[in-house]
């Protein structure tokens, strides 16, 4: 396995996105800024959730929320402010890896035909396996470095939201740890694996783009679930979806390797 | 395979659907030549040049490139040879600098190495003072030579150049023929060269091919081909002005001549070389005073478009 040559497809492939500011600036503004408001409005609400917990509609929040296994012991206003940063956020967590890696993952051969610069990219010494494992990392890398970054940014801005109410720090929870560590990087390469393949069909980055909102669709599904209260995020069940999340991976890459030639995406240019 | 050769093909073709793109091409291209492949857009140059280096598999037929199977061995032998492609292909949002050192890696040069080969082949291309801006800033010429340095960045035995010179200035285009010219003389390369330019082929050329529809209609040495559609293609005449009616009329009787009036000077085509004297004599016996008889080599422009029409006149 040439390492250097992978290396080098990352690098390029980065460097390039970073340098298209309408590509780069939305992807990696938007998490900051759902990690960030989220988190500010609880707190500027903060004052008023014992009120609401007394309401019917936060009764009714309420109601839903005491039957979650993490929230017991809690009581109020405390057990409002966990509920929304800790369950209500963990599906839109999981979007930002989705995006980020959709986003990056389109531009991988679809932006280098619309670019013209695949050909010179197919002339190079590294196999089929070396070139699509480098555009599935070029693509991975950034997703995951916004699911843990974006995961810490998190922690600091969900405890110090909490803290008028929590009055200590109570984030990050066994579950989100296992929702950061375990299935953000797994769901990341879903998106990755889906749209690398998409990405190698598509003439163009919009075409690529657009389809790739397929894979967005099956996590704003689960958040839905989530809010909905249909499926309750649990340290065991996050550990499931992980788990279930790598198995589609697995397969992707599986059917990617199987199915990539630089000779099909010759016939393209 | 003998080291001698650079590649050999036998009956390669491929096909995109109907559309018979390359068509049982048979070749043999020695180690150290400057070959030259001609031939129309679409007629399966670059088709050619993406099976050569395993990047497009064959319809069928075989070919062994510098001793390799190209889709076999294509890391193998992408590794010792190197692609200018048609359009320059290179990143425009990095800087030269960048394009090039990012190649490097890709072609396996040893890190420790990449610095220096990046600034000699800037110097070389004359773009050392514009290394660090955007190759997306550079002129078209700027950018061909960038994508002509990093087809030379891991010092490929085997360079296939793709119309090279295409869209650039005189002098930008002086560059280039100098460096294919060293690199085939001074170090032993093998360039493929393919080209629209005729002056360029027979400039630069010790063999030349023709494409056609993608099936090979003539190879050989430009003088070989050449003489392969007569040797005396064009023949300039200069004869008292009152008697070129008449050597118009007389030319125009010669089986297979051809002729006009061209800045002052009649110019027949079609002549065999050993039809000339004959041609000349019936002129002086019919009174004519002639000044200048001045038989001209067929260029390998001529040639190709003999070719041409050669190929009109069958279909």
């Amino acid at each position: 396995m040439n390492w250097n040559a992978m290396q080098a497809i990352v690098r390029k492939d980065l460097k390039v996105v970073f340098q298209n500011k309408g590509v780069s600036i939305p992807l990696i503004v938007a998490p900051v800024v759902i990690l960030v408001a989220f988190p500010a409005i609880v707190f500027f609400a903060g004052p008023m959730l014992g009120g609401m917990a007394a309401t019917d509609s936060g009764s009714s929040i309420l109601g839903m929320a005491a039957g979650l296994p993490g929230l017991a012991g809690y009581d109020g206003a405390e057990m409002m402010v966990v509920y929304l940063l800790v369950y209500m956020m963990a599906g839109l967590y999981l979007l930002l890896p989705t995006i980020v890696a959709v986003g990056f993952a389109a531009d991988s051969f679809a932006g280098e035909k619309e670019r013209k610069t695949l050909e010179a990219l197919l002339y190079t010494p590294t196999t089929d396996w070396e070139l699509l494992l480098g555009k599935l990392l070029s693509a991975w890398l950034p997703a995951l470095g916004v699911a843990w970054g974006g995961f810490l940014l998190y922690t600091v801005m969900a405890n110090l939201a909490a803290w008028p109410v929590m009055g200590r720090l109570f984030f990050p929870t066994t579950m989100w740890v296992i929702l950061a560590v375990w299935v953000a990087p797994a769901v990341a390469g879903l998106g990755v694996g889906a749209m690398v393949l998409i990405s190698s069909r598509a003439r163009t980055y919009q075409e690529a783009y657009q389809l790739g909102g397929m894979v967005a669709v099956l996590i704003v599904g689960l958040l839905v679930l989530q809010v909905s209260g249909v499926m309750v995020f649990s340290a065991w069940l996050v550990a499931l979806l992980g788990l279930l999340f790598w198995a589609i991976d697995a397969a992707l890459l599986w059917f990617g390797r199987r199915g990539f030639r630089r000779s099909k995406l010759a016939t393209q240019m | 395979m003998n080291s001698d050769i650079a590649f050999v093909t036998d009956g390669l073709t491929r096909h995109f659907g109907e559309l018979v793109a390359v068509d049982h091409l048979t070749l043999e291209v020695q180690a150290g030549e400057v070959f030259g492949f001609l031939g129309h857009n679409g007629a399966g140059k670059t088709t050619t040049v993406r099976l050569l280096n395993g990047v497009l598999d064959p319809t069928s037929g075989t070919a062994r490139v510098l001793g390799l199977a190209p889709m076999e061995q294509g890391p193998a032998l992408r590794r010792r040879t190197g692609v200018l492609t048609e359009t320059p292909s290179l990143d425009e949002r990095l800087t030269g600098r960048e394009n090039l050192e990012i190649y490097a890696a890709l072609y396996g040069v040893p890190r420790r190495e990449i610095a220096a080969r990046v600034k000699e082949l800037m110097e070389v291309f004359q773009l050392d003072d514009r290394a660090e801006e955007k190759a997306g800033d550079y002129s078209k010429g700027m950018k061909q030579r960038l994508a002509l340095a990093r087809a030379l960045i891991h010092r490929p035995e085997l360079l296939f150049l793709d119309e090279p010179t295409s869209g650039l200035d005189p002098v930008a285009a002086r560059l280039v023929h100098d460096m294919i010219t060293h690199l085939s003389h001074d170090e032993d390369r093998t360039v493929f060269l393919c080209t629209h330019n005729l002056d360029e082929a027979q400039k630069l050329c010790d063999r030349v091919a023709v494409l056609e529809h993608g099936k090979l209609v003539a190879l050989g040495t430009p003088a070989e081909l050449a003489s392969k559609i007569g040797r005396s293609q064009r023949l300039e005449l200069q004869v008292a002005r009152g008697d070129e009616e008449t050597v118009l009329r007389l030319l125009a009787e010669a089986p297979g001549v051809s002729a006009h009036r061209e800045n002052g000077t009649i110019v027949a085509a079609g002549a065999a070389w050993a039809a000339i004297p004959g041609l000349v004599t019936s002129l002086a016996s019919a009174g004519v005073h002639i000044y200048r008889v001045a038989p001209q080599e067929a260029s390998l422009e001529d040639t190709y478009f003999a070719l041409q029409s050669e190929k009109e006149e069958m279909s």
